[in-house]
């Protein structure tokens, strides 16, 4: 075995797929936001998707069966074939510290196909963030139907903000992951084409 | 829905997108000639109308609340402002009845007075996003279907209202239990901007699925619409 990719194809399509479902959730929720603000700030109409609530109500709505769908192929993919135990495992807390540590110092070596233990860190924590957006939206979506659910997270409200929570968490992991990615222009490629991985750089 | 004129005057782009406009193609102005977004969007809605219908349950209630939750004010919401609501007399007013009911004689304020009541403390949510918590009672809408002679069958129930607005419902969401034709509101007669004489109180949909001050009650397998509905609105819009 001479190389395989960095990224697998299975994970470059629900990669973009995501993108895609990310940026019509984000941009639609925002301005489904602005329809009964939370915060005394208002989303610029500009940056919003589907120019009334209506619009934005039906692109969130037809939006969040790709994002659904998409997120659970890639938990199953994930799990199944071993890539969340090689990419996200181990993780400790020394180990993001002395990460951490070493990216302040421009010490961090970026190594393809292997995160460290920062990039493990913000990986799991926006895939929590994922699934709370989902938790929370279908609890705020059907505060009836899904009563309990509703109740388990606090109550209608609260829900809301957590809707909002977990979309800024999100939204944060995003200007991260794009800075370094500007910061790194040679890992955007491989996402694309899937690059070539030799042996000795697997861990 | 607030009463704001910008958007009524994007009726007919009611799902064209701002940010992603420029994947939509064609982009029509006119309702008739929705471009391919809206009849992407259009598709999706029926399928979650249909995804709603199936996670309904005629069994589940929902939550009400103690007297010391009720919102006050009460929050006025409709497609005008307050001061443009129209006024009903009571003593004039009827309720005409159309489509499949054995008994279309049209029922007045005092055939509701005589009827069996039901009340409830519960949430009205709007599509908004805000909600607000109020005591609502009337008649039972399944007892009054049940009682006109209504084809209980039909797939859907057409409301029409005195200041023009109109919606639709499906019959399981009509026979629920909390499901009311609502005559007061804590314990008083609605007021006119709260739809008085009579309005519906559905609490397992959102608040544009209550309409006020009725003036018709249809029962009928074509697909009515809506005053939101027709405009982009998910019909379903159950809570």
């Amino acid at each position: 075995m001479a190389a395989r990719p960095i990224h697998p194809w299975p994970l470059r399509l629900m990669h973009w797929l995501n993108a895609l479902a990310l940026v019509i959730m984000i941009g639609s929720g925002w301005q489904i936001y602005d329809a009964h603000q939370l915060f005394r700030f208002t989303i610029p109409p500009s940056i919003t998707i589907g120019e009334w609530l209506a619009g934005a109500i039906a692109w969130h709505f037809a939006a969040m069966w790709l994002f659904v769908l998409n997120g659970l192929a890639y938990l199953v993919w994930g799990t199944a074939s071993g890539h969340f135990r090689r990419r996200f495992l181990p993780l400790s807390p020394r180990a993001v510290l002395r990460d951490l540590w070493l990216a302040a110092t421009f010490r961090l070596p970026h190594r393809p196909g292997r995160y460290n233990a920062v990039q493990r860190l913000l990986y799991l924590g926006v895939l929590a963030c994922g699934t709370l957006s989902i938790v929370t939206g279908l609890a705020f979506w059907k505060p009836v139907q899904l009563w309990w659910l509703s109740d388990l997270l606090g109550g209608f409200r609260e829900t809301r903000f957590l809707h909002f929570a977990a979309m800024s968490g999100i939204v944060a992991f995003l200007v991260v992951h794009l800075v370094l990615v500007a910061a790194v222009p040679k890992v955007l490629a491989p996402m694309i084409t899937g690059g070539r991985l030799h042996e000795e750089s697997v861990p | 829905m607030s009463s704001d004129l910008d958007r009524r005057r994007l009726l007919g782009r009611a799902l064209s997108f701002g940010a992603l406009g420029l994947l939509g193609g064609c982009n029509f102005d006119h309702p008739n000639h929705p471009d391919l977004a809206d009849r992407f969007l259009h598709l999706l809605s029926r399928w979650n109308d249909r995804v709603q219908a199936a996670l309904f349950d005629p069994a589940t209630l929902a939550p009400t609340f103690p007297a010391a939750a009720i919102t006050r004010p009460p929050r006025f919401n409709a497609y005008y402002t307050i001061e443009h609501v129209r006024v009903v007399d009571g003593a004039l007013w009827h309720l005409d009845l159309f489509g499949a009911i054995a008994e279309k004689r049209p029922w007045r304020l005092a055939d509701f007075r005589a009827a069996p009541q039901a009340s409830q403390i519960t949430r009205l949510v709007c599509v908004e996003g805000w909600r607000v918590i109020g005591q609502w009672s009337g008649v039972p809408l399944g007892w009054f279907l049940r009682r006109v002679g209504a084809d209980l069958g039909a797939r859907y129930l057409s409301f029409r209202c005195a200041d023009g607005y109109h919606s639709s419902i499906d019959m399981a969401s009509a026979l629920h239990p909390q499901t009311i034709l609502a005559l007061d509101f804590l314990g008083q007669p609605l007021t006119p901007p709260f739809g008085f004489p009579l309005r519906l109180r559905i609490p397992t949909k959102l608040g544009f699925k209550n309409p006020k001050s009725l003036v018709a009650l249809g029962v009928t397998n074509r697909y009515p619409g809506g005053y939101w509905e027709d405009q982009g609105y998910n019909w379903f819009s159950g809570s």
